[in-house]
């Protein structure tokens, strides 16, 4: 490129989200002003009022989409990056506020506002990949801070990004983890469910509850069973599946199976 | 006459999505209005037919700077719809995972997005140049708070180990050890930044709020308390919603809420610590004296010393309760589900949030009701902003600008609780 920079722009940008997977940046906190060496931040608002007008070399993106505002201006900021990244449940799946594609938003609208008609928004919360070309998809509510930095290295080094897309299941043997499934009775959703987070919840004697939505090749069909038999009611089977990634088409699928 | 509109793409160094109009007419502020475009999420709608159980993880992802908040009036709400009460230890590691989440987010507000204004700077990256220990001691003092949260919550936004109840995993004794070590450095870290926003310069101003918190009769409030106010007010949680209304105004997407006699009031560190100054530990009140402050704080400037006497406050109190913990027998009171409505209020770092949830006989949630902090002050600093404005409408339009956006982050304000960032549109004749 005839215009290369030295130094990379970095950008971030908000749609509807919760503000969290951003924050990991800031989160980093070891690592933040050696960050703020390598790029060039030039659009963050959360943390500087500097704006740089222009093109970004790396956005990164965080929410879904729900407004018809929004909806344009995913468009712009595409048509301003070189390379843009989605970063979290909202972004990559629609979030727990796609919950409304389930349901009837002017129905939901009325029920927070006194006039919902002052409220401008769309009938479903789509991910960002459902309206413009993405060139990476950084999975998890919220995402873990090792696999952003691994991003933004990988794209500093012109490579692909290394991000596991096994199962949690996985994870947890290789951190040792007892089986809270197996030794616990504990319904848990690790064998469907993207790595990303270290099979954390596990080891906290808990079952997965699927922040990082599906693994590559969910076979929820064949958990299924497994759950039920640990007392997981019908209703129980749809709600595991729609929260924070209820929009990914597998956890989508199986959720529906369990409508009544 | 020619009339002018500034815009501002986005207020930064605030969480969220919203602007600010003021409009100036004959050298007089008509209307200042604090405007909040971030789009609505829906969770009152969408708590609706999930499980009890479900309302700390759903409610969590309204706020990723402030998960725990959420969470803690999430349980508190549903224990009380449940008739359970969680005491002893397991209340003891609630305030310490609380303590995290203060001292994450008041450091994060002091260092990354309010002290860059007192000093001048665009955002922390361009003050670390010049103020690189400063910015590393705010990092590592961010960090320790993180580090609460992290080894109590499994992670530091989103926390997975909270429930209705308890937990799902306690610590043992010897894993608090060693966050000990990191709070006693970050506790040094806290004394000097105490010290280092106390020497910034602070405009002569005093605001006549009416305070709102908790209080209660022996602690610095987290989790428990009564609702109290500057001007008498003293109310249990289930009585809030007696008190306080909220308002729906066409150019935002949060709602605001005012006292019922129409007054606005402020939640959060100045609220706080008016209310609750002597159930500080003594070491604390003496290092708020020596920073200048007495035990009412009214000038929104100096929130930002208010802030770090809480970071102060939470590293004390997070050495206090690890030295005294001893392991529960159990990491949660059993629970369960019952018809009832439960309310809970806790003190989230931006102050109040009140959670209110009805349940069906079977655990589901028939109806649900949440009201964040920023909500709370969205009038405090729309009434601040009219009158701060006027007094500096000679000033050109981008410093004025630059005021506007300094009076509105001295509340730090969380517009993604709120739903419902900040655009500046000023409209002067």
């Amino acid at each position: 490129m005839a215009n290369r920079r030295a130094t990379p722009r970095l950008a971030v940008w908000k749609f509807a989200s919760c503000d969290g997977c951003q924050l990991t940046l800031l989160d980093c906190e070891d690592e933040f002003l050696g960050l703020a060496g390598a790029v060039e931040i030039a659009y963050f608002p959360e943390a500087t009022r500097g704006q740089l007008r222009g093109r970004y070399d790396l956005s990164l993106v965080e929410g879904s989409i729900t407004t018809p505002h929004d909806a344009e201006r995913i468009r712009e900021v595409r048509r301003r990056s070189a390379h843009l990244v989605t970063i979290g449940a909202c972004a990559t799946a629609g979030g727990i506020q796609g919950l409304r594609n389930f349901a009837d938003v002017r129905e939901y609208a009325a029920v927070v506002y006194a006039r919902p008609d002052y409220i401008a928004t769309l009938a479903t919360s789509t991910p960002i990949a459902d309206h413009v070309s993405v060139d990476f998809e950084l999975r998890g509510c919220p995402i873990a801070k090792h696999q952003l930095l691994e991003v933004i290295t990988a794209f500093l080094a012109g490579r692909r990004p290394v991000t596991p897309a096994h199962s949690v299941c996985l994870d947890c043997k290789l951190r040792g983890n007892v089986c809270v499934m197996v030794a616990h009775g504990t319904p848990c959703l690790g064998p469907v469910t993207h790595a990303g987070c270290g099979a954390l919840c596990p080891a906290y004697h808990r079952g997965c509850y699927g922040c990082y939505g599906p693994q590559e090749t969910p076979n929820t069909v064949s958990l299924d069973p497994a759950l039920e038999a640990l007392g997981m009611d019908a209703r129980d089977r749809r709600r595991v599946y729609r929260t924070f990634n209820a929009g990914a088409p597998a956890f989508r699928e199986e959720s529906d199976r369990h409508d009544p | 006459m020619t009339r002018k509109t500034i815009k501002v793409g986005y207020l930064a160094r605030v969480e969220g999505e919203g602007s600010f109009s003021v409009v100036v007419r004959g050298g007089k502020v008509r209307s200042a209005e604090l405007s909040i475009f971030e789009p609505p999420r829906f969770f009152e709608a969408l708590l609706r037919g999930r499980d009890f159980a479900e309302a700390p993880d759903i409610t969590a992802r309204i706020c990723g700077i402030c998960p725990v908040a959420y969470q803690m009036s999430a349980v508190h709400a549903m224990e009380n719809a449940l008739g359970v009460t969680v005491d002893g230890p397991l209340r003891e590691l609630r305030r310490l995972l609380y303590c995290g989440e203060w001292i994450e987010s008041h450091a994060l507000h002091i260092y990354l997005l309010h002290a860059p204004d007192f000093l001048g700077y665009a955002g922390a990256i361009d003050m670390a140049r010049d103020h690189g220990e400063a910015v590393r001691r705010g990092l590592a003092l961010k960090k320790a708070g993180n580090d609460i949260m992290t080894l109590l919550g499994g992670r530091e936004i989103h926390p997975i180990n909270v429930r209705v109840g308890g937990f799902y995993c306690v610590p043992r004794r010897r894993e608090l050890a060693g966050l000990a070590e990191t709070l006693k450095r970050a506790r040094e870290l806290a004394a000097e930044t105490l010290d280092w926003v106390a020497g910034f310069d602070f405009p002569d101003r005093e605001r006549d709020y009416t305070f709102v918190a908790l209080a209660h009769p022996e602690e610095y409030p987290f989790n428990q308390g009564r609702i109290a106010s500057s001007r008498g007010l003293d109310i249990a949680a289930d009585q809030y919603e007696a008190h306080f209304v909220e308002h729906q105004v066409a150019r935002s997407t949060a709602l605001q809420s005012r006292l019922v006699d129409g007054t606005s009031y402020l939640v959060g560190p100045l609220a706080r610590y008016a209310l609750n100054f002597d159930r500080l530990p003594s070491a604390v009140q003496q290092a708020a004296r020596e920073a200048g402050l007495g035990p009412v704080c009214r000038n929104p400037f100096q929130s930002i010393v208010v802030r770090a006497v809480e970071v102060l406050f939470a590293c004390d109190e997070a050495l206090r309760l690890i030295d005294a913990y001893q392991e529960p027998e159990r990491p949660a009171v059993a629970v369960t589900p019952c018809a009832g409505i439960g309310h809970g209020a806790t003190e989230a770092p931006r102050g109040l949030l009140y959670h209110r949830y009805r349940l069906a006989a079977d655990g589901t949630i028939a109806e649900a009701r949440i009201v964040p902090p920023t909500s709370q002050n969205q009038a405090s600093i729309e009434a601040d902003l009219a009158e701060y404005v006027e007094g500096f409408l000679g000033l050109p339009d981008d410093e004025l600008r630059h005021r506007c956006e300094q009076t509105v982050r001295n509340y730090d304000p969380c517009i993604s609780c709120a739903t419902h960032f900040l655009r500046l549109e000023l409209d002067r004749d």
